[in-house]
């Protein structure tokens, strides 16, 4: 049986505060908190333009970051501290949350960082220790690091080019990390191909995965078809998914399908 | 649930549930989801000539007695889209959906289905979509001399079944079923949400939707769809897909009785999730056991019958 996700309701609300976290990523603070858990995500409608799916960087304030990629996007840069923001949600499959007592590993990979971010608070909060990861392709590309400090025992950063931390990608630290510090339970959000390693590398290593897909979406809530992923719908049977659900579907690290339906190589 | 059984074109359906267009089916893969879920057939996106991105979003809304949607014709394209559905293995019926902007388009479309000899049980033309330019009402494909024009130029081009599916938005729908009817078409798909609707945000002060306006769908606008297949049932000997509103068991038997010999249904999935046409089934099911029916059949149009035995009753 589904569970209820009302697209009835829009909330505007005032935008707290902005930070502009590197040369393409704002983080953008709402003055409302909401009832969210880590791996869900907002429908941000900015009138006249259009509609993206975003992900919950933080419940209490709202926090969503957005890195201007496209026309949406790019308005969302526009927007100022004061000014309405609107969004429906959340909606969609959160992460599993790790109990008490239990070892996790966080990988953000460029800014799917925020709501791997989101997810390690709240396993701090339930009495988890956080191992966790963060990777770019450059020191330019590393952002939220300072909260997850915050609510880490250890953050390893990791870029392609070795200008911060260990040149390489998050399997540098990831590999050891799992190995060493015997990690119950790994979570990863960002480009797919390296989510598809993470889970490669979790399998090997007979690790409990999950992951954060991105499909496009158009409606949110399991109707229009558009995020389907061989039988499942990204945004009601996702995005999160077990590392094991995700090497199982076909396109999973390979392909996307674009606006019209039409599969594109990642 | 055997008494569900019914026949669609020579395929014989688990039930006369079928999943309406432009739900869920950009992908083989989720139109056999929705088979699993327990719907006797399914309908693909409205495949058109060229790929389409569709309206930006919002392409949803909810209000208060029904649903919204401005999708604005997604698709990969008929080519793309013929490759994708290929390999139809299932029982379940395969309807190939299909969107052109006149009877030429409209004629090339079935021309490649045709060709590329899919196990498709039937094609649906796609007359009545309240808000895409150049597409459907917007154009005034619901008119009897457009229906009889587009339903000729496609009945040239191929064999497969052909459902015309009109809308609820414009009256005049008897006039429209008799010319498909008249033209070749071997059933109507009768519904479609209904529209242009609108929504507004008022903290926004703007129009939800991404288009501004877009088709309203679910119990909303039930009644009216029963209307319209009661009137198509009452003077047009053809057979009728029942498309509006219809989020349970007890809904679809009501259609059925005014006319529909299948039903579609669309915004129960945003109501109830995939599970809908299992939960649709077998609610009627029930219904059928409590009052004694054997056959889905002995249902259909039951209501034109009925009224007959009241001789002042007038409509």
């Amino acid at each position: 049986m589904k569970k209820f996700e009302s697209t009835r309701i829009i909330h505007s609300n005032k935008i707290k505060k902005i930070i502009e976290e590197n040369y393409r990523i704002k983080t953008i603070e709402i003055d409302h908190s909401i009832e969210a858990l880590p791996g869900q995500f907002l429908m941000v409608w900015i009138p006249g333009v259009g509609e993206r799916p975003m992900s919950i960087g933080n419940n209490d304030p709202l926090t969503i970051s957005v890195a201007n990629v496209g026309k949406v996007s790019g308005k969302m840069h526009e927007l100022k501290e004061g000014e309405l923001i609107s969004y429906r949600g959340p909606f969609g499959n959160p992460f599993t949350l790790p109990q008490n007592g239990k070892r996790i590993l966080v990988i953000g990979g460029g800014y799917g960082v925020v709501p791997i971010y989101f997810l390690a608070k709240v396993a701090k909060e339930n009495g988890a220790g956080v191992y966790s990861v963060i990777g770019g392709r450059t020191e330019r590309d590393i952002v939220w690091e300072k909260q997850l400090f915050m609510v880490s025992t250890e953050t390893f950063i990791t870029t392609d080019d070795g200008s911060r931390g260990k040149k390489g990608t998050v399997l540098v630290e990831a590999e050891w990390l799992i190995k060493e510090k015997k990690i119950d339970h790994v979570y990863t959000c960002g480009p797919e191909k390296m989510m598809e390693a993470v889970a490669k590398l979790c399998k090997e290593y007979d690790v409990a995965c999950e992951v954060s897909l991105e499909r496009y979406m158009k409606c949110g809530v399991g109707v229009c078809g558009s995020c389907a992923v061989d039988g499942k719908l990204c945004c009601q049977d996702g995005p999160v998914f077990t590392g094991e659900e995700a090497l199982s579907i076909s396109d999973f690290g390979k392909r996307k399908r674009d606006a019209t339906g039409r599969l594109e190589d990642i | 649930m055997a008494k569900l059984k019914c026949e669609f074109f020579g395929k014989k359906l688990k039930n006369p549930i079928i999943l309406a267009s432009g739900v869920l089916g950009m992908t083989k893969a989720s139109l056999e989801m929705a088979c699993e879920n327990g719907c006797g057939g399914v309908t693909t996106k409205s495949l058109s000539i060229e790929p389409r991105k569709g309206h930006e979003g919002p392409n949803v809304a909810e209000t208060e007695c029904g649903f919204m949607n401005a999708m604005g014709y997604p698709n990969p394209g008929i080519d793309a889209g013929l490759k994708e559905f290929d390999g139809w293995k299932r029982d379940e019926a395969l309807i190939i959906s299909i969107v052109g902007k006149d009877a030429t388009e409209f004629g090339t479309l079935a021309e490649k289905v045709e060709e590329a000899k899919l196990n498709a049980a039937a094609i649906e033309v796609v007359l009545s979509c309240p808000h895409t330019p150049g597409y459907g009402t917007m154009v005034g494909q619901g008119s009897p001399e457009s229906v009889t024009e587009i339903c000729k130029t496609v009945k040239e081009k191929t064999k497969i079944p052909l459902i015309v599916k009109l809308s609820p938005s414009v009256p005049g729908e008897v006039k429209a079923a008799e010319a498909a009817k008249n033209a070749g078409a071997d059933a109507i798909n009768m519904g479609n949400s209904l529209g242009p609707a609108m929504k507004i945000d008022i903290h926004r002060k703007m129009p939800v939707l991404g288009f501004g306006m877009g088709g309203l769908s679910g119990p909303a606008i039930k009644p009216i769809a029963i209307r319209c297949i009661y009137a198509i049932k009452q003077t047009v000997d053809i057979p009728i897909i029942g498309t509006g509103g219809v989020n349970c068991g007890t809904d679809a038997i009501e259609m059925m009785m005014a006319g529909a010999n299948w039903i579609s249904v669309g915004t129960a999935v945003y109501y109830r999730g995939p599970e809908a046409f299992d939960y649709i089934a077998r609610e009627m099911d029930a219904w059928m056991d409590m009052y004694g029916y054997k056959n889905v059949n002995e249902i259909v149009g039951v209501v034109h019958e009925e009224i007959r035995k009241y001789k002042n009753y007038s409509q």
